[in-house]
């Protein structure tokens, strides 16, 4: 593997603050919302504020918020879990393009979050972890102060809905996978595959199994643009 | 206590899943047709994240207001507006449809 200088990875980093910074502001949006919604439950302000500052996942936190109101609280954590576990795929991609042992791995692996994953990709299957921790940093503070503000102003869903708030988040994933796409043929096809199932499953499952599934878009993508697979399939 | 558990219980998990790569796989590469789906993971998760978030449980959550909102953002972006504007031209578009709906 060739040696990359500290000014390269220093570059990466800092570039990486700089392309989180937009997904950063969708995730302060949310975490607004998050906080409000911890208030209005009761779940004071300590709870909200670690959760976000140690969890940082705004799909597990809002699972666990909405369903531990409503079922016990292992079913609550289970839910909150199964909704996590893209992680696990994103966490195997990732592993090759991580340093040192097992353990520094792992604690390197702890800044993945769905954007920066986005961004640290370089198309060839390799992440640029200096750019994945950089691209996490605006997002975990603006989570952690979009959960604060959230909590102390609690902002009404209305308001929040009526300023079109809801609109940040998707929007902020479809500039990403705009830019995504763009790389190859074969990441459109995976792209229209991973959306088809998941909007198949959104009738059958929760969002969490949903998005988990989606992933074998990636999987009959990469089988679809195999050319020593085509060329066998021509021959035949 | 009746929070903090479950707090901990699911903060634990989301490390523990983040982590779960190098923990299972050490430093062994993975083979060459891992890579490449992989190398695919990044627009799949993306376009899951997105339909996921506009249909949510059962499709109950689909807005048609927040999908034009959306669509407004990606006709944007794809016009080369900056990432940022076309954001703020998404939400705008959506927030002045439900002014004049309301």
């Amino acid at each position: 593997m060739a040696a990359v200088s500290g000014g390269d990875q220093r570059e990466a980093f800092v570039d990486g603050v700089r392309q989180g910074a937009g997904p950063g502001a969708a995730i302060f949006v949310l975490a607004l919302a998050y906080g409000a919604a911890a208030s209005v439950a009761g779940w004071g302000l300590a709870v909200p504020l670690v959760f976000s500052a140690l969890g940082f996942s705004g799909s597990a936190q809002f699972t666990l918020l909405t369903t531990l109101s409503s079922g016990t609280a292992v079913a609550a954590v289970t839910a909150a879990v199964l909704i996590n576990a893209r992680y696990v795929v994103m966490s195997v991609a990732l592993n090759d393009s991580l340093q040192g042992g097992r353990v520094h791995r792992a604690v390197q692996a702890q800044a993945l979050a769905d954007a920066s994953f986005v961004v640290a990709h370089r198309g060839d299957g390799r992440f640029d972890i200096p750019r994945l921790i950089g691209a996490s940093v605006p997002q975990w503070l603006c989570w952690v102060t979009g959960t604060a503000v959230g909590l102390l102003a609690a902002p009404s869903a209305h308001l929040l809905n009526a300023v079109g708030a809801d609109v940040t988040f998707p929007a902020f994933f479809l500039m990403l996978a705009l830019d995504e796409v763009r790389k190859s043929r074969r990441a459109i096809v995976a792209a229209l595959l991973g959306a088809a199932i998941a909007a198949a499953l959104l009738f059958v499952t929760t969002p969490g199994n949903a998005l988990l599934g989606a992933t074998a878009g990636a999987l009959i993508g990469a089988i679809h643009g195999n050319p020593e697979r085509n060329r066998r399939g021509e021959q035949s | 206590m009746r929070l903090w558990l479950p707090v901990v219980a699911v903060t634990v998990a989301t490390w523990m899943m983040k982590g779960s790569g190098p923990l299972a796989l050490g430093d062994r590469q993975l083979p060459p047709t891992a890579v490449k789906v992989s190398a695919l993971m990044a627009p799949v998760l993306l376009a899951g994240l997105i339909t996921v978030d506009l249909g949510g449980a059962r499709w109950t959550d689909l807005n048609w207001q927040q999908v034009v909102g959306v669509g407004v953002a990606g006709v944007a972006r794809t016009l080369k507006a900056p990432m940022l504007l076309a954001v703020v031209f998404g939400i705008a578009s959506t927030a002045l449809i439900r002014l004049f709906l309301a």
